[in-house]
């Protein structure tokens, strides 16, 4: 007799696989959701760095906003995931899936997963650019950056399959994209630092799970650069009880403060695990209880 | 094979019932479907049909009653529903930017078909279905017919014991029609199949074991074909003869039958024409210039029961479009 198990993961591969078979068949969907990122750090990048100048020691515009564009290449794929259940509702192969023997909660995993790894190709073909942006990134700091992408990814497909659990067509789902989107990208620490930001916008940025991607992943990349252009130029200087200049400057532009709290890489990687277990376990609940 | 739905009921639906909002699409239907039997789902649109079998296949939740799927409850147990059935939706169900193959193949890994068992069924299938050359093209190459041939396939590789058939030649030319139903047929024959198909061309139910006919949410009745037919007193006899008006009177009094005259003919209705027909000719002496026997058809009955014809008298392709758009 098969169990539970064997219908979840069953689910889960087989769901995955065909968005990738999909994706195998359309490559043009690779190059159009790439171009974006890379036009918002193109313009943003080339157009902001003259004007705005280096936001910490050792950090221009672009290294700046170049983890922030990483995070937006991951979670527009991954929000669209729920675009594809839609897609399949209103072209029918929805009704092929949900006659199978596999369970709902591996069909909602499968799907996101399957927007995981369009995130995670995206990334790469970012990561790979890096160099040519002046962007450096050691062996090390990949190592910290992919299972951060990959939360951010899972957080954003749990709440792209949630909407879509709920929508019956495409300009539907679109629309309440289009209305999310902004807020999530623009409010989330991509083109700004959130903490010296009026309190209103800091407590919107602060729920906005993407604010907590952006932030680790800047903390990541930068947090070595910042040191040593600070050590470079002065050393260490004192300020204030125990707390070092590099800290400081470090802290105006990262670590998102909660509660007076400046939340480590760590904490922020605890906080999307969590947030994307509740995200997709609510898109399960509600695209089960569909009929 | 002679139905016995007592005998060992794959199907057993009881009490069904669903709305929508305020429209009662079913309305307390109950039937049992025997093993290996061919089982119509006849009426016109908006009967129910569609609802009927989502539900059976644990798609729609039933508003009450109770449906056993080889032995399974379809809401309690629905995984091991899923697995024992196969489906060929109204509506095209099939992913038009994958290949036919893969389509298949999704399928087969959904259902967790062993991969050697897989291929070898896979080709077995698309040979049947004639699309065996035709497996590495895209979907949105193939037409209505191909689409239908390969659901067919689709439903059948998981090698299921009911396959659910929602109006599978619907929009078809005659003859892709006729070959899908030769296959359904075959499939019977050759795997043990149970089907479950419904339908608005009475003249294809007649491949049906056992119809039931259902109009506005209930079902009508449900019998074999002939004893349906059989039910409107028998197969129409026509006679020409020289002199109508005294061949009647002999047809009354001499075999208790109740002769009508039109246009100069005799017909009356006699259980089992085609046996009475040799009988009747030996014995009857009056001069007889032509005799006929025909059939009633479901059409007869579908009126008989219902009342209405199965649809106002639509050209066959209008009829096909207007069922695809309505959904
Ligand atoms: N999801 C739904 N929401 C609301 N009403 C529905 C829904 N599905 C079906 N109905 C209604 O239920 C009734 C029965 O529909 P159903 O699709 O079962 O008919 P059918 O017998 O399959 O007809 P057809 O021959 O046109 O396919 C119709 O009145 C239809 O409008
Ligand atoms: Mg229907």
């Amino acid at each position: 007799m098969e169990t539970m198990s064997e219908n979840f993961f069953r689910g889960v591969w087989v769901i995955a696989y065909r968005e990738l078979m999909r994706l195998v068949m359309e490559p043009t969907r690779i190059v159009v959701t790439l171009a974006t990122p890379l036009l918002f750090l193109v313009m943003f990048g080339g157009g902001f760095s003259r004007i705005v100048g280096d936001m910490a020691p050792g950090v221009d515009f672009v290294k700046f906003m170049y983890p922030g564009i990483l995070a937006m290449a991951v979670v527009m794929p991954s929000l669209f995931s729920g675009l594809s259940i839609v897609w399949d509702r209103e072209f029918g192969f929805l009704r092929e899936i949900l006659v199978a023997p596999i369970s709902r909660s591996g069909i909602v995993v499968g799907k996101a997963l399957g927007g995981g790894t369009m995130a995670m190709i995206q990334a790469m073909f970012l990561l790979i650019l890096a160099p040519l942006l002046g962007v450096h990134i050691e062996f090390g700091q990949l190592v910290s950056l992919v299972p951060l992408l990959l939360l951010l990814s899972m957080t954003l497909s749990g709440l792209g399959i949630l909407v879509a659990s709920r929508m019956k067509s495409q300009q539907g789902f679109q629309l309440v994209m289009q209305l999310l989107l902004l807020p999530l990208m623009f409010l989330s620490g991509v083109f700004f630092p959130v903490n010296d930001v009026p309190a209103w916008l800091a407590a919107i940025a602060k729920i906005n799970p993407v604010t907590y991607g952006v932030d680790a992943i800047r903390q990541v990349m930068l947090t070595g650069a910042i040191h040593s252009a600070a050590t470079g130029v002065g050393g260490l200087v004192v300020d204030g009880p125990g707390k070092t200049l590099t800290g400081r400057l470090a802290t105006n532009v990262m670590g998102t403060q909660l509660f007076g709290h400046s939340l480590s890489i760590l904490e922020e990687g605890l906080f999307l695990a969590a947030l994307a277990t509740v995200l997709i376990s609510l898109a399960a609940c509600s695209f089960g209880n569909r009929e | 094979m002679k139905s016995n739905p007592a005998a060992m009921p794959v199907i057993v639906a009881n009490g069904l019932v669903r709305n929508f909002g305020t429209i009662e699409a079913v309305k307390g239907i109950s039937f049992a479907i025997a093993s290996g039997e061919i089982f119509g789902f006849v009426g016109p649109n908006g009967a129910g049909k569609s609802t009927t079998i989502n539900i059976l296949c644990t798609l729609l939740r039933p508003t009450a009653g109770q449906v056993m799927v080889n032995g399974c409850d379809v809401q309690r147990d629905s995984n091991a529903v899923r697995r024992s059935i196969g489906l060929v939706f109204q509506d095209t169900t099939l992913d038009s930017y994958l290949t036919a193959e893969q389509n298949l193949l999704f399928h087969g890994w959904a259902y967790g078909v062993p991969s050697a068992t897989l291929s070898r069924r896979m080709r077995e299938l698309l040979e049947l279905v004639e699309l065996w050359d035709r497996r590495k093209e895209k979907i949105s190459h193939y037409s209505g017919g191909m689409k239908r041939r390969l659901e067919i396939a689709r439903g059948l590789l998981h090698t299921p014991r009911v396959l659910f058939l929602d109006e599978p030649t619907l929009g078809l030319d005659p003859q892709t029609r006729r070959h899908i139903w030769n296959y359904v047929r075959e499939l019977r024959e050759r795997e043990g199949l149970t089907i479950f198909m419904t339908t608005h061309y009475l003249d294809e139910a007649e491949i049906c074991d056992r119809i039931a006919i259902i109009d506005h949410g209930k079902l009508v009745t449900l019998d074999t074909p002939d004893r349906l037919k059989d039910a409107l007193g028998g197969d129409v006899v026509t006679l020409e003869t020289e002199d109508a008006p005294g061949a009647a009177a002999i047809v009354r009094e001499r075999y208790g039958f109740d002769p009508v005259i039109t246009a100069g003919q005799v017909q009356f209705r006699v259980p089992n024409g085609e046996r009475f027909l040799p009988e009747f000719v030996r014995s009857f002496d009056q001069p007889l210039r032509a005799i006929s026997v025909r059939r009633p058809t479901l059409e007869d009955v579908f009126i008989s029961q219902t009342g209405h014809a199965i649809r106002p008298a639509a050209d066959g392709v209008q009829d096909a479009w207007r069922a695809r758009w309505k959904r």
